[in-house]
């Protein structure tokens, strides 16, 4: 059977170039790049060589770059290490209510904590209003944390204007740019950002490899404590091979950058049109133009997301779905209710997100599968225009 | 989104009767009707019921919700159907659930909606009963 992954977001194919790079770091060259010996030396000079990709490709310099395990990791360094590291400046944190849990967690813990979080309203499309951002900055603001593209949704936020805003206060300004790297162009001096997370997966390095831009001079207090690995801030003996994966994934997303964006844009728009002109009661959630050039998000009226997923896959495809019953903590998406989705649609979302091993046939396949899903399940629901039951307009 | 998905935790009958669920539809005559939802996830379900001689002589669904949801409901159909009415209350969501070789933990809540939906229905049948002997008395 065919297998289309419309779910990168959540795992990428391996570029082939990364994989050889990674594999003499799992054999003769395994080596801990902290040791004084000579098994540490290969191993030390390949970590730093991936960081100067990685750097490149945020336009950071080496030294601001700190390797972490994943994404998550990166956004929970940035929010509790800012926070506490200057705490006795000030305790008030602006945030934005379609963050990526591993943001939303970390501040929500921090409120507990004593600090005070301001959340942001997002738009119907999920903009976030960089005036409103302005206006809630006090004197004892000492941070503000706006992702960059909702994982769920795709929507591109003003960044630059945030930035901007942030500077000119002399506010701490950390962006979630996971689902952005390697999409997007990324340098971290015209965005005004102070700290920039980013995970390798996304631009087809490994899974489990991550890291966090810090612009010199910012403080972060380290979460992980032990070693003077990553200059303290992030101890302990890093993923070495998949780092260097990551590096080389890093080095060609910046080659590739336009013309993944640009296939990727192409082969979306296709999709995105596709399903609103073959599947009645359904909308697009997110921007239609000004969204992540991989991504597609719907809800699909008087259906639930779970069991249109599982028929996909049935049909090899994959994708994710914001509804409370596709999630294991049994909540609708916060993503979905903070842009004002009625929480009923809600339970039909499905989101695709499209990647570089994508084609215009696996499309065709989700335009021909997902509407038999959807017929199927409509057939079943006492919701809906068809049935004799229950109407929900 | 992203924390996870139970697709590969779902036994082989779950998975059979979400794909090819058994009594699908509505019921012009229903006897009683059973429409409840669930609070915890929004899943919602309609069942219908035919009753001749103290027997479930018929009985259709709807269902809008998860795998587990559609599942549960169309095994609780197969269960009850042909069952004289004083048998119905040993049909449980634990049977149900039984009956399906189990359910995810998570999806456990899935299964109640089935027990009440078929509650509902025989409270409505019993009314109806009701509404009608008192009719024939007057």
């Amino acid at each position: 059977m065919r297998r289309v992954n419309f779910d990168h977001l959540s795992c990428s194919p391996l570029l082939p170039e990364a994989r050889e790079a990674m594999l003499p770091f799992l054999s003769e060259d395994m080596g801990n790049p902290l040791s004084r010996h000579f098994l540490g030396e290969k191993p030390a000079k390949a970590l730093e060589e991936a960081r100067a990709h990685v750097a490149n490709l945020l336009g950071a310099s080496t030294e601001e770059i700190i390797f972490t395990s994943c994404g998550s990791e990166s956004n929970n360094l940035a929010i509790k290490g800012v926070a506490y590291s200057y705490k006795k400046k000030g305790k008030h944190i602006i945030g934005s209510p379609i963050e990526h849990h591993s943001v939303i967690h970390p501040l929500k813990t921090l409120e507990k904590q004593g600090f005070e979080i301001s959340w942001l309203r997002v738009d119907s499309k999920g903009n976030v209003n960089p005036e409103e951002v302005a206006s809630l900055i006090k004197k004892d603001t000492i941070l503000i944390t706006i992702t960059s593209a909702s994982n769920e949704i795709g929507t591109l936020e003003p960044i630059i204007e945030i930035g901007e805003i942030a500077r000119r206060n002399g506010v701490i300004f950390h962006t979630d740019a996971v689902a952005c790297a390697g999409l997007m162009e990324i340098d971290v001096r015209k965005l005004n950002v102070d700290l920039l997370s980013i995970a390798g997966n996304v631009f087809y390095g490994p899974l489990g490899t991550g890291a966090l831009y810090i612009k010199k001079g910012i403080r972060i207090l380290p979460l992980i404590e032990g070693g003077i690995q990553e200059k303290g801030i992030r101890a302990g003996t890093p993923n070495i091979a998949g780092l260097i994966g990551m590096g080389v994934a890093a080095r060609i997303a910046k080659e590739k950058l336009t013309q993944r964006k640009d296939f990727l844009i192409h082969l979306r728009d296709y999709l995105i049109d596709g399903v609103l002109n073959n599947i009645p009661d359904s909308f697009l959630t997110g921007e239609r133009s000004n969204r992540l050039p991989n991504h597609a998000s719907f809800c699909i009226k008087f259906i639930e997301g779970e069991s249109i997923l599982l028929h996909l896959s049935f049909s090899g495809i994959a994708g994710t779905s914001g509804s409370t019953c596709s999630s294991e903590a049994l909540k609708v998406s916060h993503v979905l209710e903070a842009i004002g989705i009625d929480p009923f649609w809600a339970q039909g979302s499905v989101t695709f997100t499209l990647g570089i091993d994508n084609s215009s046939e696996d499309v065709e396949l989700l335009l021909k599968e997902l509407p038999k899903a959807v017929d199927k399940l409509r057939s079943l629901s006492p919701f809906g225009r068809r049935s004799r039951g229950i109407v929900r307009e | 989104m992203g924390e996870g998905h139970q697709f590969n935790q779902y036994s082989q009958k779950v998975i059979d009767h979400f794909t090819n669920p058994r009594n699908v539809g509505e019921m012009e005559d229903a006897d009683g009707i059973g429409e409840v939802g669930n609070p915890v996830c929004g899943d919602m379900m309609q069942l219908f019921i035919k009753v001749k001689n103290g027997r479930i002589e018929d009985t259709k669904f709807k269902t809008f919700g998860c795998c587990a949801a559609i599942a549960t409901s169309s095994m609780i159909t197969e269960l009850i159907k042909g069952r004289t009415l004083s048998e119905l209350k040993e049909i449980t969501n634990k049977v149900v659930t039984e009956a399906l070789d189990g359910l995810p933990k998570v999806k456990l809540h899935c299964s109640v909606l089935a027990e009440d939906a078929l509650k509902a229905a025989l409270k409505d049948y019993y009314r109806k009963q009701k509404k009608e002997g008192e009719n024939e008395a007057s």
